[in-house]
């Protein structure tokens, strides 16, 4: 029987929680990686078994496991990430410069053909790409070396590339953000980059509508439609329908378009996610109520999502990184919080219910449907 | 054979218990030791010093018979107890973070 597999990486291990294609009853396994922020963890869709980790801590560094049982055992690979000729500088947050030093990997992408290509976004930000299963990282460098690249400033979790997108119907096209840089895209699968933030407002940059600098939180895409793109910005709801070249807001009715994830139906490309927060000031969400917000006409038109999610005294946040779907039918929508519960919906997102709870801080949701 | 003591994190990622026993050539050295506990366990790589650049990560201390030798150069010779293995070097996480 088909079964779900949802990966949470967070402040304090990573856990691997799974059900069979009902999604009722959840088994937990973990902490894996105990005391060690997980910031992500990722399967190949090619070979859902081989999961992909990103391991780290303020002792001991960047730790790159990886497993190829669907997380029951993990082996540790290559974690050396080097960056490629002159390192340069980028501005750091007293706008003085700053040299380009790596902390973590941010996130894992997996290629969509081959379960030995993986790229990894990271933290100063600059893209790493894999082709022998991650015992070694080759840097993209034309990202990091793209003319505005000394002008890119950390955003208050730092200079961090949070978000890759593989076109499905051409792999050498790739969208990545940065936090706080901006998106870019590859037409020729990372060798070079042009940024894509014409249509964003971004008022707390010298420079609102700048051609980079604005802290964009995360992008989304359906796979049937990789020319149609969401976007949840530092404040603003985003949707691009050319690849990026340019941006219209969508946060229509929202309560306030501040957040962090932002998530596509899987069956559905005009249905999307976000989760209203309250300000860039206070990460939580607005009157301490979760409410999940579902367009269903691609924007502007939302409605609050609240069956089964905390309507009183809830002051979690939910990460950028920490919000997935799987591909059953209904469509299951995932989440995760900093106060370690994770929710599921197993109806597109009119239900939910609390699959775990009492996590450390959760950073990353995953979810994968496994044959 | 140099005796080393491990943090918690780091015995869990090599699979390994509290102290290590390493053969280490030449002189003892915070080099040679990392060098040698390295190539025994290889996941401890980059662990304990950067993996690029070789330099100490800043939480990262080196302790033998209640000394701090975490400032000695890489190359510079730890004491002859540690050398000789009568005592061990002790590799601390510095007391940090929640």
């Amino acid at each position: 029987m088909t079964g779900v597999r949802v990966l949470v990486g967070t402040r304090k291990g990573g856990f691997v929680l799974t059900s069979d294609g009902k999604r009722k009853n959840w088994k937990v396994d973990g902490p894996h990686f105990g005391g060690w922020e997980i910031y992500h963890m990722k399967g190949s869709p090619v070979d859902p078994n081989r999961i992909y980790a990103s391991q780290s801590n303020s002792w001991f560094g960047q730790i790159m496991p990886r497993s190829d049982d669907g997380g029951k055992t993990w082996e540790t690979v290559g974690n050396e990430f080097a960056y490629e000729g002159s390192v340069g500088t980028h501005l750091w947050y007293d706008d003085t410069q700053h040299p380009w030093e790596f902390a973590r990997v941010w996130h894992l992408e997996p290629s969509l053909s081959d379960p030995d290509t993986v790229y990894a976004g990271v933290e100063d930000a600059a893209m790493f790409k894999t082709t022998d299963g991650g015992k070694t990282w080759q840097e993209l460098s034309g990202l990091r070396l793209h003319p505005s690249g000394p002008t890119w400033q950390p955003g208050a979790g730092g200079l961090g590339l949070h978000t890759i997108l593989i076109d499905p119907t051409n792999e050498q096209r790739m969208y990545v953000a940065i936090s706080a840089a901006g998106a870019f895209r590859t037409e020729d699968g990372g060798t070079t980059w042009q940024p894509i933030n014409q249509g964003l407002h971004s008022d707390f940059i010298p420079d609102p509508n700048a051609e980079t600098g604005h802290c964009v939180h995360r992008i989304a895409m359906h796979p049937s439609r990789p020319n149609v793109l969401f976007m949840q910005k530092h404040w603003d709801v985003m949707r691009s329908d050319d690849s990026g070249t340019s941006w219209h807001e969508v946060s229509g009715n929202l309560p306030t378009d501040f957040g962090f994830p932002i998530a596509v139906h899987a069956h559905e490309p005009e249905t999307v996610y976000v989760v209203p927060i309250k300000s860039d000031s206070e990460h939580y969400p607005p009157e301490g109520k979760l409410r999940v917000y579902r367009s269903r006409g691609g924007g502007n038109e939302w409605e609050a999502l609240t069956n089964g999610l905390p309507q009183s005294d809830c002051y979690v946040n939910i990460l950028r990184e920490a919000m997935s779907v799987d591909t059953l039918d209904d469509c299951g929508v995932y989440f995760g919080t900093t106060g370690g519960q994770v929710y599921a919906s197993t109806d597109g997102g009119d239900h939910w219910e609390a699959i775990v709870r009492d996590l450390p801080a959760v950073l990353s949701v995953e979810a994968q449907v496994l044959p | 054979m140099i005796r080393v003591i491990l943090p918690y994190h780091l015995r869990t990622l090599a699979g390994t218990g509290r102290e290590v026993q390493l053969d280490v050539a030449g002189p003892a050295t915070q080099r040679s030791i990392l060098d040698a506990l390295e190539a025994a366990y290889p996941p401890l790589r980059g662990a304990v010093r950067d993996p690029v650049t070789g330099k100490r990560r800043d939480l990262m201390r080196f302790f033998a018979q209640g000394k701090d030798y975490t400032l000695l150069g890489p190359d510079d010779p730890l004491p002859d107890a540690v050398a000789s293995g009568a005592e061990p070097l002790q590799i601390v996480g510095a007391i940090a973070g929640g």
